[in-house]
């Protein structure tokens, strides 16, 4: 019987030959913990009187969440994790380098078939180049790095062929969008989805990156793609890691198989408080907007931001709007592109690159009943740091169009 | 383990940014503390209504969104005995398990706000004391059960310097 990219991967990470549904003890291949939950990892690394990590070569930490700092306490967590990555010789990033999620794989830590773990949901973002990775708790994540193991339950797999061309003005985000709207936010919990299809062949791995970002946001353990020409260039060119790809069996047993066609879909916004509340554009147009944002993990990327760019370019915003880059690398692009000055000089803000505003902690909590347009993964009530805001989600282009009307906007009216 | 304790119901979807905002999250490792947030976007006056051993029961996908464990820390730290729902989301089940906070899977329709419920995690059932009725519930893989019988996955290290499931 054949077995899909996550039976494969866990089963050589195990050397095991498993199938869905058993319960392995698996090698990892790359570990990562951010700011918000890499204080609490190292502290139960302490009382499991552990005194060195198994490799430093192969963990990461990131100050992303908050950075910079804008609190005391905050800063004092901070300092603890500095202290930690030192001592230990564990790779570090600081406050402006970036969001985990693009540092990974933009950094060449991780690489096509390779097990990872992260102490972070989004961490599914690398299986758009054909990693297995999987969001942890602190606890695990303490336990990967004494151990370099972690035990995974191998998951089902919800294969989403993806069949067509994505219209003009209609992105990798509406996509993903529209298949959380279709299957609900516990529509594959506990599996790994599995995305094939020509739609998924003609995007860019930076595009692709945001439907694997997502898959969480439909309770996947991860979001899988093969790899392509596309991917093995895009890995070549960040990281000097050998890989093998891994590729599902022909006769590979799924849990669920969905078609779509994706070629006549509009653009998608999530509304109000879930990510699984998705309409078409159409049906949301019009809802004033005072602030967008655009950024995050899930579209801070360079091809975001040029998408923005294009839309921006020679207009003024209605409503606020803060762009933050997802990485150093990617602001240093900007700037050589001039897309900073674009964004600046149509009334942005551009804050430090890493998370930004999306997760409430600083830079931009929306004030009582405003609405937010945010190319971020997660609209919960809350979630921005006003739990009497609401927070509307889009592509790039989308946030761009709706900011300069002040209104939720349909961005194919822009496309030049 | 036998609990024994007070329902608290809430519905499906329960993100971890109700169970503890990320706004109290990142301040602090004082879990007694964040434990005065518990649920607090959803009812504010939750954490001053429970009782030591009460239950959150709730419909499916609780624990949904991010993976802070500050989440069922919180909970536990609020003296909750177990979370009942008909499904929890993966990443909240794994740190249920590692922090030592019991999670019970069976149906919930029967059960309502105020309802008294007992639980008997070895055998298996869900009594509601209130109701008369018996509940059957979905069995804990055997990693899980042994992780939760070490005190959760930091005794188990502790015990193991490893994982050891053999
Ligand atoms: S950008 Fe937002 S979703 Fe992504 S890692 Fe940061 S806080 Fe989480």
């Amino acid at each position: 019987m054949g077995k899909t990219i996550a039976e494969k991967i866990l089963s050589q990470k195990s050397g095991k030959d498993v199938k869905a549904n058993d319960i392995v003890v698996a090698d990892l291949d790359f570990i990562m913990g951010q700011d918000g939950t890499s204080p609490l990892a190292i502290k139960a690394f302490q009382e499991m009187q552990a005194q060195r990590v198994f490799d430093p070569a192969r963990i990461a930490m990131v100050i992303d969440h908050s950075a910079p700092s804008p609190l005391e306490g905050v800063s004092e967590l901070h300092r603890q994790m500095r202290s930690f990555a030192g001592e230990q010789g564990i790779c570090f990033y600081d406050i402006g380098d970036g969001v985990c999620h693009q540092l990974m794989p933009e950094q060449g830590h991780v690489v096509p078939g390779n097990l990872v773990i992260g102490a972070d949901s989004h961490t599914c973002t690398y299986g758009a180049i054909n990693v297995f990775s999987t969001g942890v708790g602190s606890t695990d994540l303490a336990a990967g790095l004494i151990s370099g193991k972690l035990w995974f339950k191998v998951p089902e797999t919800f294969k989403f062929v993806l069949n067509g061309q994505l219209p003009a003005g209609v992105y990798s985000k509406d996509l993903i969008l529209h298949l959380i709207g279709d299957i609900t936010a516990d529509g594959a919990t506990y599996m790994a989805a599995e995305y094939v299809g020509e739609a998924i062949a003609d995007l860019s791995v930076e595009a692709r990156f945001t439907i694997s970002n997502m898959a969480i946001e439909m309770g996947a353990k991860a979001g899988l793609m093969e790899a392509d020409l596309k991917t093995m260039d895009w890995v070549k060119q960040h990281s000097t890691k050998s890989f093998t790809v891994v590729k599902a069996d022909a006769d590979a047993v799924y849990a669920r198989v969905k078609e779509y066609d994706v070629s006549c879909l509009d653009p998608q916004v999530a509304k109000p408080h879930t990510v699984d509340n998705v309409s078409p554009i159409g049906e949301v147009a019009g809802i004033p907007i005072q602030q967008g944002v655009i950024g995050t993990c899930t579209n801070g990327r360079m091809e975001d931001l040029r998408i923005a760019a294009g839309i921006l370019q020679g207009r003024k915003v209605k409503s606020r709007l803060i762009i933050a880059p997802s990485s150093r690398q990617v602001m240093l692009q900007a700037i050589r592109e001039g897309l900073i000055e674009i964004f600046l000089e149509s009334g942005a803000a551009v804050v430090t690159p890493g998370c930004g505003p999306c997760v409430g902690t600083h830079n931009g909590v929306p004030s009582d009943g405003e609405n937010v347009i945010s190319t971020a993964n997660r609209n919960f009530k809350g979630r921005m740091g006003n739990n009497r805001a609401f927070v509307y989600l889009g592509s790039p282009a989308t946030v761009a169009a709706s900011v300069i009307k002040g209104e939720i906007s349909d961005p194919r009216e822009y496309l030049r | 383990m036998d609990l024994k304790g007070q329902v608290h119901k809430f519905g499906d979807d329960v993100n971890t940014d109700y169970i503890i905002s990320g706004r109290h999250k990142f301040k602090t490792l004082d879990m007694k503390e964040l434990a005065k947030y518990v649920m607090e976007d959803l009812d504010p006056e939750f954490y001053s209504k429970v009782k030591a051993g009460d239950f959150i029961v709730a419909g499916s996908n609780f624990g949904c969104g991010s993976s802070r464990e500050q989440a069922p820390l919180a909970i536990i730290n609020a003296d909750i005995s177990a979370v009942v729902a008909k499904s929890f989301a993966r990443i909240f089940y794994r740190n249920c398990i590692n922090t030592g906070l019991p999670l019970i899977e069976c149906d919930t329709d029967q059960i309502d706000e105020g309802d008294e419920l007992e639980v008997d995690l070895q055998k298996g059932v869900l009594y509601n004391l209130s109701k008369g009725i018996e509940i059957a519930i979905t069995p804990l893989p055997e990693v899980m059960l042994k992780i939760l019988s070490d005190g959760g996955l930091v005794e188990h290290f502790k015990k193991y310097g490893a994982f050891n499931f053999d």
